[in-house]
């Protein structure tokens, strides 16, 4: 179940919406911040929120790149490999990481510190090569200069 | 030239309202506000502005369908899923210049007689997400969103949607699908959305790059405006520019502006004096171009008839050392990630193009293997519901066209012939 804040944001959402409907990819945003990603029971939370069925929630989450199908790290490391940052290096970045870290794409390292997920351009290509951690932008990226800023995710 | 869309980014501040107001923003929306909303839709005709997204459709004439259907309430939304690889050119407006953007809606919502507007946000710019929101309350605080906004009695209620990483989603009825709650896969046109759009209601989708346009031809009018850049596609455009440039980045130029003096003039030329392979001059989805087509005006017109698109007038550069063989496979790995699935054309086809080019790639080509490609690719093009399959199709019928021999050769010594 949702936390009480957690319903009372969904239906602030909602009120911005004409059906309840509409409101299902903010919610599930809500839902995989609440349960880290989504799981089951975050998909049927969401699911009784929005009194949508929960096929229909998980039918639609899971054609959408960003919603997390599985658990993650602490850290959620998105690396974009698309042309403008292939042109600059983005596959070294790949295979330092997974030599220095042990991180596959689409896996966890594992400490449980780092995920890592191949992005489709996150629109730093003036800045390339360049990576989300979480919700910030890493850009100009060099093997030496990614170490150093994963290691202020600790 | 001064600059428009990205007057003032310089400044830390220039993301909020007392900075923007400062540098004279805001004014636009009391003087449209006092004008009928037809008088503002003939300000953009005169202005001759035509859509940002890619397709250059004139705003005007959009607008006008939308205002002419008796269906109410209208929406307005603005698309900012900014997705196209190599596109980079929305984001200083989001992250630097939001309030130029609300501006905008507000312009725009009164002159289709919207009461509602949302921005379509791109899931990959957290960032921006922040900043809006902040500039969205501001403008609230201020009275310049709402009900009767400036007293006028006028509503605009805006907000932001945020995507969820599915580039088709800038597609604007797979947009209006996922607004509403669903996947995002495109709808059958027509009707098109200005007649049944978001909620079955008529709904004009224009990129963040367009509406924030409006102030400035609402402040000079449509005919200063359309000085600026061409008689056939007027205004400044925000062109982006990646690769290998001394110095990539976003340039405000008039539209129109040579795609060699680009590269060579305002980019400072090739990275480190090395010899041009090949620019794809509008985002991924247009058709590369070898060097001697690159002395050409970037615009909707004349980028056709040279042989490509402006698109999203994303810039990138590919110097002598790239292997076109893998940047046409990454390529069409991005086009099968993000095919929706709904059309078999595209779901199958990109499907079997990024198979092949990777087996060339990996030195497993075969003989034949290219008119195989052409022969895929003619068997998508002009059949699929959206564009995304005609751009993976002309990706790879363009990269073949002017470098065949790359391929062939890539095919017959089993190995990158550019790089060994």
């Amino acid at each position: 179940m949702f936390s009480s804040a957690a319903i009372q944001e969904i239906e602030e959402i909602r009120t911005k919406y004409p059906n309840a409907r509409a409101a299902l990819l903010p919610a599930l945003y809500v839902a995989q911040r609440e349960f880290g990603w989504l799981s089951r029971k975050a998909y049927v939370a969401v699911a009784e929120q929005l009194g949508v069925p929960t096929a229909t929630v998980r039918g639609v989450a899971t054609f959408y790149a960003m919603y997390k199908q599985k658990p993650m790290g602490r850290h959620l490391i998105q690396l974009c490999t698309n042309v403008s940052c292939m042109l600059l290096g983005a596959e070294r970045l790949v295979d330092f990481l997974k030599t220095k870290y042990g991180l596959e794409p689409g896996g966890i390292s594992s400490d449980g510190r780092f995920s890592l997920v191949i992005m489709e351009c996150i629109g730093a290509c003036g800045t390339a090569p360049a990576m989300l951690v979480n919700d910030d932008f890493h850009e100009n990226l060099t093997e030496k200069n990614l170490q150093d800023i994963l290691e202020k995710y600790a | 030239m001064e600059t428009i869309l990205l007057k003032n980014i310089q400044n830390p501040n220039s993301a909020d309202i007392t900075e923007y107001k400062k540098a004279g923003g805001y004014a636009s929306i009391r003087k449209a506000l006092g004008m009928e909303p037809q008088q503002v839709i003939d300000e953009v005709k005169k202005a001759g502005l035509r859509g940002r997204g890619g397709a250059g459709f004139p705003v005007a004439m959009k607008w006008t369908f939308a205002s002419a259907d008796p269906k109410f309430p209208k929406y307005l939304l603005c698309n900012a899923d900014e997705g196209e690889p190599g596109t980079f050119k929305d984001r200083p407006i989001l992250e630097k210049n939001p309030h130029l953007l609300i501006e905008g809606m507000v312009i725009s919502g009164h002159a289709l007689k919207a009461e509602y507007g949302y921005i379509y946000l791109r899931g990959e710019y957290p960032a921006a997400k922040h900043i809006l929101n902040a500039a969205i309350k501001q403008a609230y605080d201020n009275n310049l969103l709402g009900e009767n906004i400036l007293g006028k009695g006028i509503t605009f209620h805006l907000s932001v949607h945020q995507g969820a990483g599915a580039y088709i989603c800038g597609e604007e009825t797979a947009l209006i699908e996922s607004l509403e709650g669903d996947k995002g896969q495109p709808r059958i046109k027509p009707p098109f959305p200005v007649n049944v759009g978001v909620f079955s209601k008529p709904t004009v989708v224009n990129n963040v790059e367009t509406l924030s346009n409006l102030p400035y031809i609402i402040a000079v009018g449509g005919e200063a405006y359309a000085k600026i850049g061409t008689p056939d596609c007027p205004g400044p455009k925000i062109f982006c520019v990646s690769g290998h440039v001394e110095k990539p980045g976003v340039y405000e130029l008039p539209m129109g502006t040579r795609l060699k003096d680009i590269i060579y003039t305002h980019c400072g030329g090739i990275k480190g004096g090395k010899k041009l392979k090949a620019v794809i001059p509008g985002g991924i989805s247009t058709p590369v171009l070898p060097p001697d087509k690159i002395d050409c005006a970037m615009d909707f017109v004349n980028m056709p008839k040279n042989g490509s698109m402006l698109g999203s007038g994303a810039v990138i550069v590919m110097d002598e050392s790239v292997c076109l063989v893998k940047v046409c496979h990454r390529a069409l790995k991005f086009f099968e990630h993000e095919s929706c699935g709904k059309c078999s054309p595209c779901r199958e086809g990109t499907g079997w193009l990024r198979a092949i080019l990777g087996r060339i790639e990996n030195g497993e080509g075969m003989e034949g293997d290219i008119d195989t490609m052409l022969a895929v690719s003619a068997n998508m093009l002009g059949k699929t519901f959206c564009p995304l399959g005609d751009g993976a199709a002309s990706v790879v019928q363009n990269f073949i066209k002017h470098f065949r021999p790359e391929f062939e050769e890539h095919i017959r010594a089993k190995k990158c012939v550019v790089n060994g």
